[in-house]
């Protein structure tokens, strides 16, 4: 089974579409295709948002998810794998983040969906930044965030 | 070695990499914030708290009793929030 695995940091926004049919053109062994997008919320507790600036540690953002990428290949059965994490400054209902992943069936594309996003939020190196009317401030982390990877971890 | 900074950390250190060579006495990442933060006050603020502080040595994460020998390049961030 090939599982071509597609990772991308970019500025610019994607396609969901496109990058499905990307994935799944010429094949006729995927039977189930899982989106996860990533969107700008225009309110992180009750207070308004404006903008968000997402920083990224150019190198290291790559190939950390790409070992997640190949941890969840190694772990489901996939037949294709699409990363895209989109890096400057985005407005309430922008697009962030883009997980597709592909195989026979749906438990696999969900499962491995789900494991690349949580830790996607929690080892991947991006931050972000906020603006409101109170100014701008970093995001601080969640413990629900490394709560939600921590699950995924094996013993 | 070169270091480089993300997030508030590079906001506080007030730079966003730079090349270091710390004493051999210094051996491990949590002897390392040790003595960048004894260098001036905007260290010692971006490290005031070396616990919250996220290290990479070459790319991947380390924790914080990581040898730093034979590092080419060592990263220091905030926990991460993207996704």
């Amino acid at each position: 089974m090939t599982c071509p695995v597609t990772i991308r940091i970019q500025q610019d926004d994607f396609d969901i579409a496109r990058e499905i049919a990307v994935l799944t053109q010429s094949r006729t062994d995927i039977g189930a295709v899982v989106s996860f997008s990533g969107i700008c919320r225009g309110d992180e507790d009750s207070a308004n948002i404006s903008a968000l600036t997402l920083e990224h540690y150019p190198g290291m953002a790559e190939e950390e998810i790409r070992r997640h990428a190949d941890e969840a290949v190694s772990r489901w059965p996939l037949n294709g794998v699409t990363i895209i994490h989109r890096v400057g400054r985005f407005l309430p209902g922008h697009n962030i983040v883009l997980v597709l992943t592909a195989s026979q069936h749906r438990q696999a594309a969900f499962q491995a969906a789900e494991f690349l996003m949580d830790y996607l939020k929690t080892n991947a190196p991006f931050w972000k930044k906020e603006e409101s009317a109170t100014g701008t401030g970093w995001v601080e982390a969640h413990a629900r965030d490394d709560e939600a990877a921590a699950r995924w971890t094996r013993s | 070695m070169k270091v480089k900074y993300f997030a508030w950390v590079r906001e506080r250190v007030g730079k966003a990499e730079e090349t270091i060579e710390p004493p051999s006495t210094v051996r491990t990442v949590e002897e390392l914030i040790a003595w960048l933060s004894g260098r001036s006050e905007a260290y010692a603020y971006a490290f005031e708290k070396p616990k919250v502080i996220r290290t990479a040595i070459d790319h991947a994460h380390v924790k914080s009793d990581a040898a730093i020998a034979g590092a080419r390049e060592i990263a220091f961030f905030p926990p991460m929030t993207g996704g």
